[in-house]
């Protein structure tokens, strides 16, 4: 497959955090502990020579357990984190969505927040203007766009970060995670918004515990396990691979 | 660089957004609050003229302008520098989610003292009049020593906003720097009244010719002479494009240290 037609590419792609055995904060403990010879590290694969490749328009998810490095591989292809080791290509507009609210100033109303994030996202003001009616109709918050975000409920923050990330029509969407918030209204709402902006072309990748949602929205499913990868194929029969492997673990807990 | 500042220039709308809720947030959305900042400079103003004027008796012609003239440029340099090194962490929830070039923190919070160093001029200009001090033509070059500082208080920032990552207390050693450094500056004695030997090391720092070149047209009613300004230049580049690729070098670890 021609470089080209690919959305996303990670080669090899590891993260290792260094994290000293005991946190040294300042600059005073760390010159005399460095002194001392005594400062150490242990450190900690996040991701272990991750290879994914991911053709444009299509719709990858990543399944494992809490802990098994999918928001790592997130933040990794949203570019917050530049991997320790191996390659990353990411071709076209990232929007992610790894925390809903992330990047709202909850000081300020709806409305500025709307301007701040799509400025955020690398969006200008009057770009977002012609967006602004859809995005607040999408967000169903009505006259509560001009209060202050900080009095908004969970559902209202994760109504307006969603319409916000998928209205600005991204090359990739990233979603970790942020659907399981909302009511099953809002959850579907969101599920149909996202099969019509990947109807037009967006390549999407869902992080999500929820096998279903997993199932409906992604035709390729990575599943990782404490930083590598276990299983890459279609959907249904990673996640049955998957849901097999965790059962008994889940019925010998209970 | 050139990649980085391009990509900077993608974001200047964010970079707007983000010098405007600076400022909000300083100023508190209150009148009350731009006055506080023309205040600050004011009674220091009186607390040192009262000082170096009339106990310790400095005989320098209208001190109260000599001293302001340098000081707001200082205040703004010591603010905009000190600011810059707490603006990564403020903005740690975002750097950890979303991808976003992070010298734009920096360049922001420099901006927004910018600004700020532009509003405190109305005080000056307030005492100017109050001790009939002349105004002169040459006080329209004074957007030139306004540019130079803020590109020598970027490179500075630029350096140290990773270092206040990695280490909580570069904070407190850089305000006991700040502190040294501002007596090492002529600003409440004039270069003159040094002996040499001291005078050759004052000229050594940079801070020295950008508070001169700021300095003459309010004070002296004059340009700034070519010698200063080449100084001043050369030290306001030269910091910028050294503190850019320090920046640049470290800005990979930002993300996972804040």
């Amino acid at each position: 497959m021609p470089a080209s037609t690919l959305a996303i590419e990670l080669r090899d792609v590891s993260v290792r955090y260094r994290v000293p055995r005991e946190r040294i904060p300042t600059f005073k403990e760390f010159a005399i502990k460095w002194l001392r010879g005594s400062v150490v590290y242990h450190e900690l694969d996040a991701l272990a020579q991750v290879s994914v490749r991911i053709p444009r328009g299509a719709s990858l998810g990543i399944i494992g357990r809490n802990g098994a490095g999918k928001t790592t591989l997130m933040k990794v292809i949203a570019r917050v984190l530049r991997p320790t080791g191996g390659d990353v290509t990411v071709n076209g507009h990232v929007a992610p969505l790894l925390e809903l609210g992330a990047g709202f100033d909850t000081e300020l109303s709806g409305r500025e927040n709307v301007f701040l994030n799509g400025a955020i996202l690398g969006r200008s003001r009057r770009e977002m203007q012609r967006r602004f009616e859809r995005i607040v109709a999408f967000s169903e918050l009505g006259d509560f766009i001009d209060a202050p975000v900080r009095t908004y409920s969970t559902g209202m923050v994760a109504r307006l970060g969603f319409a916000i990330a998928t209205d600005v029509e991204p090359d990739i969407l990233l979603v970790d995670e942020v659907l399981s918030v909302g009511d099953i209204e809002f959850q579907r709402k969101c599920t149909e918004r996202i099969e019509s902006i990947m109807r037009r072309g967006t390549t999407l990748v869902l992080v999500s515990h929820s096998p279903e949602s997993i199932l409906q929205l992604c035709e390729h499913v990575v599943w990782l396990n404490e930083g590598r990868v276990v299983a890459d194929g279609p959907a249904r029969q990673v996640v049955d691979a998957f849901v097999s492997r965790s059962a008994p673990v889940a019925a010998a807990a209970s | 660089m050139l990649d980085s500042l391009r990509e900077v220039m993608r974001y200047r709308s964010l970079l707007r957004d983000l010098v405007a809720r600076d400022l909000k947030v300083r100023y508190k959305r209150s009148a009350l609050g731009i006055l506080w900042t023309m205040l600050n400079p004011l009674l220091l103003m009186v607390i040192f003229t009262i000082v170096f004027a009339h106990i310790l008796r400095v005989t320098v012609e209208h001190f109260t302008v000599y001293f302001l003239s340098a000081f707001v440029l200082w205040n703004f340099f010591a603010q905009a520098t000190s600011w810059s090194t707490g603006c990564l962490l403020g903005y740690a929830p975002l750097i950890k989610k979303i991808y976003v070039p992070k010298s734009i923190f920096v360049i922001a919070t420099v901006l927004a003292g910018t600004v700020n160093l532009i509003i405190s001029l109305v005080p000056l200009v307030i005492i100017m009049l109050c001790v009939g001090h002349p105004f002169s033509l040459a006080m329209a070059f004074l957007p030139v020593p306004i540019l130079l500082a803020t590109l020598f208080s970027l490179g500075l920032s630029l350096a140290l906003a990773p270092l206040c990552v990695m280490f909580a207390d570069t904070v407190q050693i850089y305000g006991v720097i700040l502190t040294a450094w501002m007596y090492l500056t002529p600003i409440i004695y004039p270069l003159s009244a040094l002996p040499d030997h001291y005078r050759r090391l004052i000229l050594l720092n940079p801070m020295t010719h950008l508070v001169e070149a700021f300095r003459t047209p309010i004070y002296q009613g004059a340009l700034p002479s070519s010698h200063v300004m080449i100084t001043a230049t050369v030290a306001a580049i030269g910091t910028l494009v050294i503190g850019w690729a320090i920046f640049d070098r470290y800005s990979d670890r930002i993300a996972y240290l804040v």
